[in-house]
């Protein structure tokens, strides 16, 4: 049933929990087909079999058993398994078993309008401090505190998320303005990212980006890589809020982080970054 | 204090400010169908702009987007976005539903003279008026009209422009629906003929109390945090901004510290019930003209009456179902999946026992039938597809895609709306003394249904391959959806189709009320008490004899008598 699913444009699922949620997809689907199929059958049997020309007079007690009380009763049953068995372990996996910022390769998702800004703790693993009051759209869109304590080695991105494979990622989400959803619809991940909250999100990529675009050969999507999609209206320019993402293996993963680091010492105080705004118009 | 207050009424008492149930409920009908088309016709610039996105729309475009030469911007696309959520909802099928098919039936299905507060009857349709027009001037004031989504999440609501004149008008419609329901409880409550007890009423008056009992309790909170917003946009304070936001390049000057998710528990504390005020008149529908037209009592009257009840009441508490991708915790996320399988029970009750009806009937396929047998299948897909977005885990994917579109389109466009053509189709005869056209009818009907599925079908594949809603160019920037986008320039044909295949309709209300006046009161040969009116009703006190009850409501094809249907009112 994934590849029906799959058929009718669901993209191939390519983190740790993909597999479960497309499974319960699948689930829920099966229930449907099974209700709607059975509706339907006895919807068009009855309506050729009562119709009036064939039917002159009808039955005024109509069907007098209560089979379908049994019919909802497993509608019920059904839906109880589909809760405890499926739904509910996946989503206490989502939120209670969040990875410490320790165990986990920890990156900060400010997002704004309309552009994703990717920050990374760099060599010392811990966030230097951002303020409100620092943040000048051109040259420190997240008030990154290059003075306070832990902020010397902090780099950000804009629009380019790197992470790598087969590794527990941890994204604290947040956002300057207005709500947005950081949608990664190939890891099915998805998360509101509301002003005033902090929320983070977990997931471990399974296969990098080179590897997924070999999946994508011959369709139409053919050369076409990872992207961050804003799933939640954020206004003018949100169906332009798009990011990218690039899964790497880990030895790669760790030079592009060396680069980075490497333009921060070249540039100094005064320094930028490799920007993608994946659009000049903002 | 006979009838000596009937004094003869001028052109303006009788037709415009008139406290007549009849003539408000036939106000709102004709607003809400106007509403409805205007509606419609926004969501066919939209679905332009989808399938031949930054085109310039032919025809209109130059007229309606001449500073752009005859592109649709991302602020037009958003504001029709919004004002096309709104006008459908708020501005049409529930004053259509509830306004209009309330209005008028209520009192003749129970066998009262008018509703139980006549002039809080009129004012509920000159406040909802109101509200159309303050909705309407936002198109064209400097600001334009509210872009920010039906559902008005701020801070976006509150920083963009627009919002303003929505909000004030929420706060008329709100009214007018709060007037009107507590108009219909009261009616339903304290103005049922004799003899008709709780258990002889209609299945229709049954979901027009439980939707009233709805409106009533479900809207005062929106209207209050329609205020508030209003409040955080006119006059600075802060209930849905927190602290520490830079917006547009600079800090927002506000006092900080509220909640945007306040708003959202606010919002969808309405917005959840609501789905059951689209919904439930709309089974009433159905219902009366099933049992009608397959001449046997509906299958467990009171199983549906139970259930309808308790989908009421459920309907309160599965709002945050909407909200679980704004970062919820585990209990909280369990609960609300519990109550929204919950839920699904009384519906699958509902449409199970509709289907069940069918079984042993002498079934007639008129216009009326043809429009309720099809929203049965049709409700059922919109039904059903909510089931993996109410699942919390299978929401995370299809959240906000298209899928979300779907289904509550088919639960909106081809369920309610088809329900409510039926009801037209069907009353009309009652309304004007005339018929309508069986074979403008069906012409009406075939390909309403089959286009109606060519728009939404497709939605449920984009919603699966993760396309997301609300998106100006259609999806066009996302790798994503690549593979579904071609669907976008057949759905966008269909929906023009669509458009075309209500011709026949409109032309079939006018040539039918030009057409010739039968005296025969109960066309469709059906056992409910308004049947028992003459066709008009009179004016003001509807029946010219005095109703008394002593049936129920559905006592078609009784055995042992001769005629196939046995009314109410009959000894």
């Amino acid at each position: 049933m994934t590849e029906i699913l799959q058929y009718f444009g669901l993209p191939v699922g390519i983190s740790s929990v993909s597999g479960r949620i497309d499974e319960i997809i699948v689930i829920v689907h099966y229930l449907m087909l099974v209700l709607f199929v059975g509706w339907g059958i006895f919807f068009i049997v009855s309506l050729i079999k009562f119709r009036e020309s064939k039917n002159k007079k009808a039955n005024y007690k109509g069907v007098e058993s209560h089979y379908s009380s049994v019919l909802e009763g497993a509608v019920a049953v059904i839906e109880i398994v589909i809760l405890f068995g499926f739904a509910f372990p996946i989503w206490a996996e989502r939120v209670n078993d969040v990875p410490d910022s320790r165990d986990a390769e920890y990156i900060r998702v400010i997002a704004q309008q309309y552009a994703w800004n990717i920050h990374y703790p760099g060599a010392d693993g811990i966030f230097g401090d951002t303020k409100v009051e620092l943040v000048d759209e051109q040259d420190n869109p997240i008030g990154l505190d290059r003075n306070s304590e832990f902020g010397k080695d902090d780099f950000y991105t804009i629009n380019q998320m790197h992470i790598p494979v087969d590794t527990k990622i941890r994204v604290d989400l947040s956002s300057k303005d207005v709500i947005h959803n950081f949608k990664l619809p190939e890891l099915r991940v998805s998360q509101d990212a509301i002003p005033g909250m902090t929320i983070p999100v977990h997931f471990t990529a399974t296969s990098t980006s080179k590897e997924f675009l070999e999946t994508a050969v011959g369709t139409k999507r053919e050369g076409k890589s990872l992207e961050i999609a804003c799933a939640q209206l954020c206004g003018l320019g949100h169906y332009r809020m798009k990011g990218y993402l690039t899964i790497h293996e880990q030895e790669d993963y760790s030079a592009w982080l060396e680069e980075q680091a490497g333009y921060l010492e070249e540039e100094g105080d005064d320094w930028g970054d490799d920007d993608d705004w994946g659009d000049d118009d903002w | 204090m006979s009838n000596d207050h009937h004094h003869e009424e001028n052109f303006i008492q009788k037709y415009v400010f008139s406290v007549d149930h009849k003539i408000i409920g036939l106000q709102y009908g004709i607003t809400s169908l106007l509403f409805l088309l205007f509606g419609f016709m926004l969501m066919m610039l939209m679905r332009y702009q989808i399938a031949y996105p930054e085109t310039v729309i032919p025809y209109f475009g130059e007229w309606l987007f001449a500073g752009s030469g005859g592109v649709m911007l991302p602020e037009n696309y958003n504001t029709l976005g919004a004002m096309h959520g709104t006008i459908m909802i708020f501005l049409g099928v529930v004053p259509l539903a509830v306004g209009a098919f309330g209005n008028y039936l209520v009192p003749l299905q129970i066998g009262a003279p008018d509703m139980a507060f006549p002039k809080l009857n009129a004012a509920s349709y000159w406040s909802y008026f109101v509200g159309g027009v303050v909705m309407m001037a936002s198109f064209f004031t400097p600001e334009g009209a509210a872009r920010s989504g039906w559902t008005s999440y701020p801070p976006l609501s509150i920083f963009e422009s627009g919002q303003t004149m929505w909000l004030l008008g929420m706060v008329f419609l709100i009214t007018s629906s709060l007037l009107g329901s507590m108009n219909i409880i009261v009616t339903i409550v304290q103005l049922r003929a004799p003899g008709l007890t709780w258990f002889r009423l209609p299945f229709f008056i049954w979901a027009q109390l439980v939707t009233s009992f709805l409106l009533i309790l479900a809207f005062p909170p929106l209207e209050s945090a329609a205020i508030l917003q209003l409040m955080d946009r006119l006059v600075g304070t802060s209930f849905f901004l927190p602290s520490g936001l830079v917006y547009a390049g600079s800090p927002v000057e506000a006092y900080g510290s509220g909640s945007p998710l306040l708003w959202q528990h606010l919002f969808w504390f309405l917005a959840h019930p609501e789905v059951y005020v689209l919904i439930l008149p709309a089974i009433g529908i159905v219902g009366e003209i099933i049992a009608n037209n397959t001449r046997k009592p509906l299958w467990g009257y009171k199983s549906l009456v139970y259930a309808i009840g308790f989908l009421g009441f459920m309907s309160f508490i599965v709002w945050a179902h909407h909200m679980f991708l704004t970062g919820m915790g585990q209990s909280m996320s369990a609960f609300f999946q519990l109550t929204t399988m919950i839920i699904s029970i009384p519906s699958v009750v509902v449409l199970t026992a509709f289907f069940i009806s069918l079984w042993g009937g002498s079934i007639r396929f008129n216009t009326p039938m043809l429009f309720a047998l099809s929203f049965l299948p049709m409700f059922g897909i919109g039904g059903l597809t909510g089931l993996p977005l109410g699942v919390a885990a299978s929401d995370i994917f299809l959240h906000d895609t298209y899928y979300v579109i779907g289904h509550f389109h088919y639960v909106v466009a081809p369920g309610t709306i088809f329900a409510l053509f039926a009801g037209i189709y069907y009353w009309f005869p009652k309304v004007t003394g005339k018929r309508m056209s069986e074979t403008l009818g069906k012409l009406h009907f075939w390909p309403s249904l089959l286009f109606m599925n060519g728009v939404f079908m497709p939605m449920f594949i984009q919603g699966l391959a993760g396309l997301s809603r609300r998106m100006y160019d259609g999806g066009q920037q996302y790798a994503h959806a690549s593979d579904v986008l071609h669907w976008n320039e057949f759905m966008t044909i269909s929906a023009f189709c669509l458009g075309a295949a209500q011709i026949p309709f409109i032309v079939n209300l006018i040539i039918s009320l030009a057409g010739q006046k039968s005296d025969d009161r109960n066309p469709w040969k059906s056992t409910t008490i308004e049947w028992s009116a003459p066709s008009p009703p009179l004016p003001h006190v509807n029946f010219d004899s005095s109703v008394e009850v002593n049936h129920g409501p559905y006592e078609y094809s009784v055995p042992g008598q001769d005629e196939d249907y046995c009314p109410q009112t009959s000894p």
